[in-house]
């Protein structure tokens, strides 16, 4: 009944090879859109922007820039965290350094820093493959940590260490404030859902085109990929390169947007590293929609619980917190179970019964 | 499922709608996590003194309080995540016991009007009023502490730390960072050599640390330790036989489960404190109001400890500043921008805690526009292996050092900011 091709002519090759080549499908797309655009502004309170939505698009930008690196080209990395700190980082120091520049240059421009750390810590991946290179990353992760507590240029000589967000704008002629305390949630949340759709507009597009079977041929099997005439080099750092500048805004977002004020081994420690790479896990490695997914789950699974069990049943904070952490492993665990490919292959799996509803075979 | 979500969302908010006219004190606590030892008799000191004025007087002014708790578990996300759950109820004042949140509610407290009390924990320059205009760190701050251990050094040494060698051991966060400037100005001014020693969160990973001062062997090592990180760093002094009395901790760091499970080995350590131990009237009235009528926050075993105590303190002095933004302003329903100049007029006397039932608890101190910090002074307590002993009256900071300090460190922050001096105009 639904997601059906039937009556759904395609008269080009580009009508042929769309991301969402189902009617209903690209109506849900264009649905989805435009709630996030021309509804949710409207109606978004503090509470769902700054608990919910804005780290849900954040982390979501994390998620896909990861999948780029470990869903599509295989390259296991636990360095997350300490890119995200790399992107943080650079915001603070060209925001602090340049209070002119509006918020769309210096998240990009801390995606492009990222992307520059994110190679010169993929070049080992040339040499060392799997858990190998899994130890590698483990490493910049620590490094860049230590990095930023070591140095106190990093956080301009503040006497705590903890770096700040200033108020900035949206972008130079729009002068909305998206950082500091004065911004508003819809602001805010624009701002990230711009970042989330462009980002992942462009991911889905690269990782179908020649650079993106160049990462997929790497993940299946490089040797083979390199004797059909894929260069390992460029393949590699590509990716890492890409990876790194999603994750790069991810972080920069995170500290500008989101928390305003941060302290690096707290809020980009190893745990975050974790938490991205249990989402393309759970998610789906290689997939956009599986990123997404993931995210949502890691994101505003935990807050729901929490709402549920301290708000509607009344339960005491801590046991509510103490559930939280058992519910949402064992959910984990039977996702995993149910569904080892992730929530996508799960998505996909619907879409193919609802094809069928109400009349299977 | 994401639909699924939305409606379960939807019905929890709705189910959490608050009821209005309460004085409502949320209470950011963490009752899980590495620091849970250290939240949990305070968030239960806090809360348990709320209920106690309910039950007794009814209420501050003759409007109930209410204490919302949310778990933070120490962490900022989440921190940020509660602040923004329990806002929109009607919020007070905010005590997140945490330094890292306190840095991210700065700024939001102050665009929502909201006051924020960081009791002797938080950004040290908060200190000045001038500035940070809904923020408070009184009775004392970081600065203050580090201030007072050397005063206090200095009165056992004669006078001189010329030649002495003072390690810092320090968990490698804000927290942790605050009181190298002023230990650094200290080092030049008296002539001791000060080392730092960072132990990353959650503080378990002590070795390297402790083997450098079992090398090194300095004079005194005073610890900026919480949570897991007091228990590590006590067991491991006794582990290298470090004099216990030269091993002192700062008011985060004198704790009874702190030195507990090390026990009489640890005997000799010591610690600051800034509110004053021992019996007071006000436990007999908690025991019978509060956790004999079965009312109590946790289990009712911490009551009287050093951090119970403390929490206790804290929910004193937000009662007494709700107390005198109502007569300021003459209404009992206090709104949160009441209960900032509630706090900016607070005036604690003896006369004032001997009434709460907790006399001496804490120096007398006056709160100003420009002085938001108290007066920073701070006993020093040890631990005789049973229990924690005063051994001092109050002490006091060398304020020429602290204060201009905290001159500079704000001054940056107004200037970052653009913030306005905020007392100039009355």
């Amino acid at each position: 009944m639904f997601y059906r091709e039937a009556g759904d002519f395609k008269t080009s090759y580009a009508a042929d090879n769309q991301t969402f080549p189902i009617l209903f499908d690209r109506y849900r797309y264009y649905f989805v859109l435009f709630v996030g655009v021309a509804i949710i502004p409207f109606i978004i309170n503090d509470y769902w922007a700054n608990s919910i939505l804005i780290p849900f698009l954040i982390y979501a930008i994390a998620a896909i820039g990861l999948n780029i690196l470990t869903g599509y080209c295989g390259q296991v990395s636990l360095g997350t965290g300490g890119f995200m700190a790399v992107g943080a980082y650079t915001s603070y120091k060209l925001m602090t350094a340049f209070p002119g520049l509006d918020m769309i240059s210096i998240t990009l421009l801390s995606g492009a820093m990222t992307a520059m750390v994110g190679v010169a810590f993929g070049l080992p991946s040339l040499r060392i493959k799997g858990f190998y290179l899994a130890v590698a990353t483990l490493a910049a992760q620590f490094f860049l940590i230590w990095l930023f507590n070591k140095v106190p240029w990093f956080y301009n000589y503040s006497a705590s260490g903890q770096i700040s967000a200033p108020e900035r704008d949206f972008f130079y002629f729009i002068n909305i404030p998206v950082t500091g305390p004065n911004a508003e949630s819809w602001a805010k949340y624009l701002f990230c859902f711009l970042f989330v759709f462009v980002l992942a507009w462009v991911a889905r597009n690269l990782t179908r085109g020649s650079v993106g079977r160049q990462w997929m041929a790497i993940r299946d099997m490089d040797i083979a990929a390199e004797i059909i005439g894929v260069n390992p080099l460029k393949a590699k750092l590509t990716a890492f390169a890409a990876s790194s500048f999603y994750v790069g805004i991810a972080g920069a977002l995170l500290f500008t947007v989101y928390l305003g004020a941060v302290e690096v081994g707290e809020a980009y420690g190893i745990t975050k590293s974790f938490l991205v790479l249990f989402m393309i896990i759970i998610g789906g490695l290689g997939s956009i929609f599986g990123s997404f997914a993931g995210a949502a789950f890691m994101v505003i699974l935990p807050v729901v619980l929490r709402n549920i069990l301290t708000g509607t049943m009344g339960w005491d904070s801590a046991l509510a917190t103490h559930f939280e952490f058992v519910i949402v492993g064992a959910l984990i665990m039977f996702f995993l179970i149910v569904e080892p490919h992730g929530l996508a292959r799960l998505w996909a799996l619907v879409k193919e019964k609802l094809r069928l509803w109400p009349f299977p075979h | 499922m994401k639909k699924l979500a939305f409606i379960a969302v939807s019905a929890a908010i709705a189910a959490g709608s608050p009821a209005a006219a309460d004085l409502v004190f949320p209470s950011l606590s963490y009752r899980t996590g590495p620091y849970a030892a250290g939240g949990i008799p305070f968030a239960d000191g806090y809360a348990d003194y709320m209920t106690l004025l309910n039950e007794r007087d009814g209420g501050i002014g003759g409007v109930i309080t209410r204490v919302p708790e949310c778990e933070t578990a120490y962490n900022t996300e989440r921190g940020v995540e509660c602040y923004e759950s329990t806002r929109g109820e009607g919020a007070l004042v905010y005590q997140p016991l945490s330094t890292g949140i306190t840095y991210q509610l700065i700024p939001r407290t102050t665009a929502d009007g909201i006051p924020l009390h960081t009791m002797g924990y938080g950004r040290t320059s908060a200190a000045n009023g001038n500035v940070f205009s809904h923020v408070f760190n009184y009775p004392g701050n970081y600065w203050d502490a580090a201030s007072v251990i050397v005063n206090q050094l200095l009165e056992e040494n004669d006078g001189s730390l010329e030649g002495q060698t003072i390690a810092l051991l320090y968990h490698n966060s804000a927290y942790g960072r605050e009181p190298i400037r002023t230990l650094e100005t200290l080092s030049a001014q008296h002539g001791f050599e000060l080392t730092q020693l960072a132990v990353d969160h959650p503080g378990q990973e002590q070795g390297n640390q402790w083997l450098q001062i079992r090398r090194e062997r300095p004079d005194y090592v005073v610890m900026w330790g919480w949570g897991v990180m007091n228990q590590v760093a006590v067991q491991e002094a006794v582990n290298i036989r470090y004099p216990m009395e030269n091993f002192i901790g700062n008011w985060w760091a004198g704790a009874e489960h702190d030195v507990a499970s090390v026990g009489a080995d640890a005997a000799g350590y010591r610690s600051l404190n800034m509110n004053r131990l021992g019996d007071m009237p006000v436990f007999a009235e908690i025991q019978e109001h509060v956790i004999d009528a079965g009312l109590a926050a946790g289990d009712g075993s911490n009551l009287g400890s050093v951090l119970y105590t403390r929490g206790m303190y804290a929910a004193f002095l937000a009662a007494e500043a709700a107390r005198t933004a109502q007569e300021i302003h003459g209404v009992a329903e206090i709104d949160a921008s009441m209960m900032r100049d509630g706090m900016e007029a607070l005036n604690i006397t003896d006369e004032v805690m001997e009434a709460a039932g907790m006399p001496g608890i804490g120096p007398e101190f006056t709160v100003t526009c420009e002085d938001h910090g108290g007066t920073g002074m701070a006993i020093m307590q040890q631990w005789d292996g049973e229990a924690w002993v005063t051994l001092t009256d109050f002490i006091a900071p060398d304020d020429s050092v602290t204060q201009p300090l905290v001159e500079e460190d704000s001054a940056q922050y107004a200037e970052e900011n653009g913030i306005e001096p905020q007392c100039a105009e009355s």
